[in-house]
């Protein structure tokens, strides 16, 4: 039982002032804009955007900066701020079909209808420290020579959905289940499973999805799609007969398609995982549609041996405010709990040695 | 298509706009439209949340991927128009023009210049924006060559 303390409020304060003084650093450096982080560290942005579940990119900036760059405390602060906030209501699903897309990659699709656009990618980089960096030069300009071509790119999994090679996307346009409103509960639907994994924790899901690579649920995946860039959101508004354009987001969208081999109800064909993420955040795409595919195991028939199959233990696990919240607790004072534990510990000590002593004085007797 | 959907098409394709200017580009818009009518509002700009759906594997159901910040507001002109403004983020002026040009666009006295005086240069913007967005990533476009590998001969 934890049993509340209090006082300490001056050292709390002192304290809370002496990390404002450690988050500034050296006065002699200049102040770290929020438009700085806003436009250089774009994807950390992203990355406390998707896991704070909200998309506001200032927020998330000045989150950023409030945390000293401690990316899960950044991810906290989003989401204890969207608690003072209003829901207006959902939006319709976004179209990642009509993307303006601004990366779009095949793993299995050497040639597909409108190319493979490589994008601002880490991809194919040396990974060696680049010393100009140190300075404050500007970038060179991208090339914007190409022609872009026609109309939106069709999704990978479409091609291959046409010659029914691919199971179908499950339809239907129920209500989702959101987690936001109630709690998680199993079993989870698919919809409810992708929504806890959107904003899980990547490190978390990159280990479970690399876990399902080293054969804990071995399922082969390849990367049939991976794309990212804008899609336009929009909202119904009571009397009005449109529905409401609100802007444009930016998402990253894996697909990923596994071998299964059929089973008494499905012919041979590829099933997949699904990875929707805000902003640019490809690792954590990927990973979520790895997850998303293993935790597929019951519907598609599959042995559920792995960590990675088990949807309790991988959707109650997965977020990092909920992790960090139930670990870090264990700092504060739990004194009385403590007590209790010592007391107790120091009476079986304490017949534990009287029990000793008892059995020598009798060996001692014999 | 009848008319009030093809109005209803007209007015969603200049909010689709005005939605994504910036604050200068609004404000330097309404300025520039001569005799506006008195306006009153009828919801002061107000942040809240959206919950933003993707659908399963892209096409399929909807799921709820998360929340977007969003400031809404309302406005009536004194010829009757209602006006809507909803702006991703958390800026209630921009709110507060997107929802007057809205009422604006809506009066047959103003329709055009609204139309021409703010809604085409800032489409103009994005589409320019679009277009080099859409270019520099043509310029990455990437054609690879499968090897021969040995063990295959």
């Amino acid at each position: 039982m934890y049993v509340a303390v209090k006082g300490g409020e001056k050292a709390i304060a002192n304290a809370h002032r002496l990390l404002a003084e450690r988050r500034r650093g050296n006065p002699g450096v200049p102040a770290l804009s929020v438009d700085q982080i806003l436009e250089q560290l774009s994807l950390a942005v992203d990355r406390v955007m998707g896991e704070g579940s909200l998309y506001d990119r200032r927020l998330a900036a000045l989150a950023i900066k409030q945390a000293r760059g401690d990316l899960v405390e950044a991810i906290f602060l989003l989401r204890a701020y969207r608690t003072t906030l209003p829901r207006f209501g959902a939006s319709l699903p976004v179209d990642t079909g009509a993307m303006l897309v601004e990366r779009r990659i095949s793993a299995t699709f050497k040639d597909l209808p409108g190319g493979q656009l490589l994008g601002p990618t880490f991809d194919y980089t040396h990974r060696l420290l680049d010393p100009d960096l140190e300075g404050e030069g500007e970038a060179e300009p991208a090339e914007a020579g190409a022609d872009p071509g026609e109309g939106p790119l069709a999704r990978v999994t479409d091609l291959l959905g046409e010659a029914g090679l691919i199971e179908a996307d499950p339809d239907g346009e129920a209500e989702p289940a959101d987690l936001t409103r109630e709690p998680l509960s199993f079993p989870a639907g698919r919809e409810l499973r992708l929504q806890a994994l959107a904003r899980g924790d990547e490190g978390f899901l990159l280990a479970l999805g690399y876990s399902t690579q080293r054969g804990y649920a071995r399922s082969h995946p390849f990367a049939a799609e991976i794309r990212m860039g804008e899609v336009e959101i929009e909202i119904e508004v009571p009397g009005l007969d449109f529905a409401v354009p609100l802007g444009r987001l930016t998402v990253t969208e894996c697909q990923m398609v596994n071998q299964f081999k059929g089973s008494a109800s499905a012919p041979p064909q590829f099933t997949r995982g699904y990875g929707l993420v805000f902003g640019h955040a490809e690792r954590k795409a990927m990973a979520m549609a790895l997850c998303d595919r293993a935790l597929r195991a019951a519907e598609l028939g599959e042995e559920e041996t792995a960590p990675a199959q088990d949807a309790e233990f991988v959707l109650s696990h997965a977020d990092n405010v909920q992790a960090t919240g139930f670990v870090e607790h264990l700092k504060l004072p739990h004194y009385v709990d403590f007590q209790a534990e010592l007391d107790l510990l120091r009476r079986l000590r304490a017949e534990h040695e009287a029990r000793e002593a008892g059995k020598e004085q009798r060996e001692a007797a014999e | 298509m009848n008319g009030v959907e093809q109005v209803g098409k007209e007015r969603r394709g200049v909010l689709s706009v005005l939605a994504r200017a910036d604050l200068a580009e609004l404000a330097d818009g309404i300025a520039a439209i001569a005799a506006r009518p008195e306006m009153e509002t009828l919801r002061a700009p107000e942040f809240g949340l959206v919950m933003a759906r993707g659908r399963i594997g892209g096409a399929g159901a909807p799921f709820n991927l998360g929340e977007v910040t969003v400031t809404r507001a309302a406005v009536r002109l004194s010829s009757g128009e209602v006006g809507h403004g909803h702006v991703l983020g958390r800026e209630r002026e921009r709110a507060r023009l997107v929802a007057a040009l809205d009422a604006l666009w809506q009066s047959p006295a103003h329709r055009r210049e609204v139309e021409e005086k703010v809604v085409a240069p800032i489409q103009d913007r994005l589409a320019h924006a679009d277009a080099e967005r859409r270019a520099k990533a043509a310029a990455t476009r990437v054609n690879f060559f499968t090897m021969v590998r040995g063990e295959d001969e």
